[in-house]
């Protein structure tokens, strides 16, 4: 399935979200992510099914001012 | 003391974290400036194929470490969409329900988006969160942000990391005149020391500034020597500071003089 993660096409087997975070090696409790430009909570990831072409935003922390 | 949103803050200074020399430097200088809070953002996550990146981790760790409030921002956002997603994600991540609302309107002076930036404090509030807003010094935009929710303001006192200090202190005179009641926060544009003691003899709550620490010679001194100029604006605002004027005043009396001639 091509998804694109951060703006950068991937091809992915997941199909749903936190199997993708696994796929990729995100791991950890400061990730946060976005689907299609959407919230998708922490619990939400494990039932969120993962459609051709969607849009995936891995954010974490950083330095700001 | 200073509250905002019901929170307590143990100094009136508010430190950015980035663009340090090292974690270390920006964890002495949190620490040597007393700072009541530290401003924080999201960034994308690298991609590959194994391992992902983790350096989100470890500065997560050194904040929460730090043991001050986080104000996570919204920096980089151009549209009232982008921004109230990236604050849902910061909630998730930081949960706190405070937001530095930055809409960039003007990628050359990174001057807010005041129109989208209403929509969005309006949007956030309705959400729960409590939004602190980067905002211009227009007294009408101050007020529909208050109509909005927000319970805040953080007007600019100059472009971002311009280092010019108050460009209008009579506009900040009269954000400070018209809201009396309202925690008012400069954001923005503070170059020196100086320039923090002149917003607080304004009257100002608070400044945030993090360039002028970040990229000083030595951050740490820095930090402190800002620490100590918010507490003196804030002593000179309740001493009651001389006001201006064209002519000249005699400070000694007149009365009684010798005449010599």
């Amino acid at each position: 399935m091509d998804i694109v993660i951060n703006g950068q096409p991937v091809k992915a087997n997941a199909r749903r979200l936190d199997v993708l975070l696994s796929e990729f090696s995100y791991e950890g409790d400061w990730l946060a992510t976005a689907v299609n430009g959407e919230l998708i909570r922490r619990e939400e990831r494990v039932s969120f099914v993962l459609s051709d072409g969607d849009r995936v935003e891995i954010l974490s922390p950083m330095q700001g001012g | 003391m200073f509250e905002v949103y019901g929170v307590k803050l143990s100094s009136r200074f508010i430190l950015g974290t980035a663009r340090y020399p090292s974690p270390d430097v920006l964890a002495d200088a949190v620490r040597a400036g007393g700072a009541a809070a530290v401003t924080v953002s999201l960034r994308r996550e690298t991609v590959s194929a194994s391992p992902a990146g983790d350096s989100g981790g470890g500065f997560w760790s050194l904040i929460k470490a730090l043991n001050v409030p986080v104000l996570p921002n919204t920096a980089g956002c151009h549209s009232i969409k982008e921004a109230v997603t990236t604050a849902h994600m910061a909630r998730e991540i930081f949960g706190t329900p405070w937001v530095k609302l930055e809409i960039i309107g003007n990628q050359d002076t990174l001057q807010p988006d005041v129109f989208a930036l209403v929509e969005a404090a309006r949007i956030l509030t309705a959400d729960g969160f409590d939004v602190f807003p980067y905002t211009t010094d227009d007294l009408v935009v101050a007020e529909r942000l208050l109509d909005a929710g927000c319970e805040v303001l953080m007007p600019w006192c100059a472009p971002i990391g311009s280092a010019r200090g108050p460009s209008n202190p009579d506009a900040l005179r009269s954000l400070r005149g018209h809201f009396p009641d309202v925690p008012l926060i400069v954001d923005a544009g503070i170059g020196r020391p100086s320039h923090a003691t002149c917003v607080m003899e304004l009257g100002y709550d608070a400044v945030l500034l993090n360039t002028a620490v970040a990229r000083a010679n030595d951050p740490v001194y820095m930090a402190r020597a800002f620490s100590a100029a918010v507490k003196a604006g804030r002593t000179a605002w309740h001493a009651g500071v001389l006001e201006p004027r064209d002519t000249a005043v005699p400070s000694t009396p007149v009365i009684g003089m010798a005449a010599f001639s």
